[in-house]
C-alpha cells in the first residue's frame, strides 16, 4: 500500500459490514454464494465485504474531488462451496484511479504500477479489453433487442453463445416458442393469455402482451448475417501477443467498421503503456478476458498470474469499470480503473522464488 | 417411516420401533451391531456429514440442499423407490410468453426494467435453485424465502415464480401455475444413505458388510 500512496493515493477505509441489497442489485443471486450474507435486525441483510471496489466507487461518487486516485488494504471474505482449500478469508491491496481527462493514459498508469511493485516474481501478464467485444455486439446489423439481449450476457459466455446461435441461423427456438408462435398466426395474444386462466402476480397481462408481440416481430427477423457471426466468433477467440492482436483488430476492422473505435483505443493504450515503458512486444492480449470472473469490468482488463501454478488464483487482477460508478453514482458518471493485489500470494511465492 | 420400515423388511431386516408411538426409539433385527436412532428428515443430512451416524435414509433433495459438496460427504447406497418428489420451477399459466428457462430469463430482465427490483421466485430450496439458475444463465431474480405454502406466494404477490417440491401438480394447478418446460431442478426420491466423514471401527464396518449383503448392494 506504501507503494501507492508514494505513487500519489489517498488511504481510504471501507466497512467491512456492507448493505446486502446493493451488491445483491449489482451481481445478482449468484453473489450469495460467494459471500456471507449476516443479518443486522435494525438494518436488513448485510454482507461482508467481498470486495472494496463497491464502497470505494459509493464513496467517491458521494463525496470525491477529481481526479482521484486511492488505494486500500484489507480482508475480503469469500465462501468457498466448493473448494475447501481456497482461503474464504484473504487480504486485498488495491489501487483506483477515478480520471475524465485520459482514460487510455490512466489503463496505463495501473498496468504499470501493478508491473512494477509485481516485477520480482516474474509473473505472466495479461490483458484483453471487454471493449471491443461490446463495441462488436453493438455493431451488429440485428434489432436493439437481440443487441441487449447478447450485451446483457456478454459475462455470462455459456448464455452468450446459445443467444447468438438463436439469433444467427442454427439453432431453431424451442418447441413450445415455435407452438405459441404458430397460435399467434389464428388468435390474439389477449385470446391466448385470456386461455391461461386468471392473472395472478405482479406481472402484468400487459407485461405479457407486450413480449409476446416482440417475439412475434423476432420470428419475422432476419438472423444475424453469418459473416457478422464469423467476425465475432474470430473476436470471442483471439489471443495474440498484443501487437498482432491490435494487427488482428484492424483487419477485422475493416469488414465491421463498427468497431474500429473500439480499436483505435486499443491502440493508443499501447502506446500509453509503451511509453510508461512495458514492453508491449511480449505482452499477451486476450479478447475473452475477464468475461468469466467480474462483471462490472467493461473496458481493459489485466491479470498476473505465476507461471507453472495453475492452482493458484492470479496474483493480481483489474480493470475498467466505468458502467459501474454510473450505476451507484444516481445519474452521474466517470472513468475509473483500478485493481487489486493479493499480498499472500505475493508473500508465498517470493518464499518459493527465495 | 413405514415405506423406510417395509423396504428393509422385504430385505430380511427388521426394523421396529420400541417403547410407545409417541417414543422416537426403534430397534433393528437381524444384524448384529447395529443401531436405529429416528430423526426428522431435514436433519439426516446434517448428522451424515458430521459423522454422527454412519446410515440414513432421507430424500436426496435434502441431502443436496443442505450439504456443500454433498458427495464428497456421504454416498448415495440405494434409491428406495418412494418418496418421489420433483424439485420444479413454475410461473403463472397465463404467462404465454414464458415455458423455458430461457423466456424465465428474459421475462425476469423485462420485469425488473418496469418494477424496479429483481422477479422474485419463492422457495425454500436456496442452494440448489441458485445453483441451477446459474448454470443455466438466468440472471436479474432474487430468491425469497418461503418455508410452506409456497404456491399461494404468486396470487398474494410476495414472489413472480416458486420453486418447491410437488408430487402431483395438483397445488400447482390449484394456484394457476404451471411448471416451466426445462424446470425440472432435481427429482428426488427416498434413498439409503453412508457417510463418508463418520469414523468406521473394525465392528462397525463388519456391520455394515453383513447390513449390506442381506440389502443385496455393494457398501
Amino acid at each position: 500500500m506504501g507503494f501507492f500512496e508514494a505513487a500519489g493515493a489517498e488511504v481510504v477505509e471501507a466497512d467491512i459490514l456492507q448493505p446486502a441489497e446493493t451488491l445483491l442489485d449489482l451481481y445478482g443471486e449468484d453473489i450469495r454464494a460467494r459471500a456471507y450474507v449476516t443479518s443486522d435486525p435494525l438494518r436488513g441483510e448485510q454482507m461482508l465485504r467481498p470486495d472494496f471496489t463497491v464502497p470505494v466507487v459509493q464513496k467517491h461518487m458521494a463525496e470525491g474531488a477529481e481526479p482521484a486516485r486511492y488505494t486500500y488494504s484489507g480482508e475480503v471474505f469469500r465462501r468457498q462451496e466448493e473448494e475447501m482449500d481456497r482461503p474464504f478469508e484473504y487480504l486485498q491491496v488495491g489501487y483506483e484511479v477515478f480520471d475524465r481527462e485520459n482514460p487510455m493514459a490512466a489503463d496505463a498508469e495501473v498496468f504499470q504500477l501493478f508491473s512494477e511493485v509485481l516485477s520480482p516474481l516474474g509473473l505472466r501478464a495479461a490483458t484483453g479489453d471487454i471493449g471491443i467485444l461490446k463495441a462488436a455486439v453493438e455493431g451488429l446489423s440485428t434489432t436493439d433487442r437481440r443487441k441487449q439481449a447478447l450485451l446483457r450476457h456478454i459475462w455470462r459466455p455459456r448464455r452468450f453463445r446459445a443467444l447468438l446461435d438463436r439469433f444467427g441461423a442454427g439453432a431453431k427456438p424451442a418447441a413450445s416458442r415455435e407452438k405459441m408462435l404458430n397460435l399467434l398466426d389464428s388468435n390474439s395474444v389477449e385470446v391466448l393469455i385470456e386461455n391461461g386462466g386468471p392473472q395472478v402476480g405482479l406481472r402484468s397481462e400487459k407485461e405479457v402482451a407486450f413480449r409476446m408481440r416482440a417475439l412475434k416481430a423476432d420470428a419475422k427477423e432476419a438472423p444475424i448475417n453469418a459473416s457478422e457471426v464469423e467476425l465475432l466468433e474470430i473476436i470471442l477467440g483471439l489471443r495474440e501477443t498484443a501487437p498482432n492482436a491490435l494487427e488482428n483488430l484492424r483487419d477485422i476492422a475493416v469488414d465491421m467498421p463498427v468497431i474500429a473505435p473500439a480499436v483505435r483505443q486499443v491502440a493508443k493504450r499501447l502506446e500509453a503503456l509503451d511509453t510508461r515503458g512495458i514492453d508491449v512486444s511480449t505482452l499477451d492480449f486476450d479478447a475473452s478476458h475477464g468475461r468469466s470472473t467480474m462483471e462490472y469490468y467493461d473496458g481493459f482488463v489485466f491479470s498476473f498470474s505465476a507461471l507453472g501454478r495453475p492452482d493458484l488464483p492470479p496474483v493480481a487482477t483489474g480493470g475498467r469499470y466505468d458502467a459501474l460508478t454510473r450505476v451507484l453514482g444516481n445519474g452521474r458518471s466517470i472513468p475509473a480503473v483500478g485493481g487489486v493485489i493479493r499480498p499472500e500470494l505475493v508473500q508465498l511465492l517470493k518464499g518459493k522464488t527465495a | 417411516m413405514e415405506k423406510t420400515f417395509d423396504w428393509f423388511g422385504a430385505r430380511g431386516v427388521e426394523l421396529r420401533r420400541t417403547g410407545s408411538d409417541r417414543e422416537y426409539a426403534g430397534a433393528v433385527g437381524g444384524v448384529d451391531g447395529v443401531e436405529l436412532v429416528l430423526l426428522s428428515a431435514g436433519e439426516i443430512p446434517r448428522e451424515l456429514a458430521a459423522g454422527r451416524i454412519h446410515l440414513g435414509v432421507t430424500g436426496t433433495d435434502l441431502v443436496r440442499e443442505k450439504l456443500a459438496i454433498w458427495d464428497r460427504r456421504v454416498k448415495e447406497l440405494a434409491p428406495m423407490g418412494f418418496g418421489h418428489a420433483d424439485l420444479i420451477i413454475a410461473v403463472p399459466k397465463f404467462w404465454a410468453d414464458v415455458d423455458t428457462l430461457d423466456d424465465l430469463d428474459a421475462a425476469a430482465a423485462q420485469f425488473r426494467k418496469e418494477h424496479g427490483f429483481r422477479l422474485r421466485i419463492a422457495t425454500k430450496y436456496h442452494r440448489l435453485i441458485r445453483e441451477f439458475l446459474q448454470a443455466n444463465g438466468v440472471a436479474d431474480y432474487q430468491l425469497v424465502d418461503s418455508q410452506g405454502a409456497t404456491e399461494g406466494t404468486v396470487k398474494n404477490e410476495t414472489a413472480e415464480a416458486v420453486a418447491d417440491i410437488t408430487s402431483t401438480g395438483e397445488t400447482l394447478r390449484a394456484n394457476h401455475l404451471k411448471l416451466l418446460s426445462d424446470g425440472v431442478v432435481h427429482k428426488s426420491q427416498a434413498t439409503l444413505l453412508k457417510s463418508r466423514v463418520a469414523k468406521w471401527t473394525t465392528d462397525d464396518r463388519a456391520a455394515l458388510n453383513v447390513l449390506t449383503n442381506l440389502l443385496g448392494l455393494d457398501g
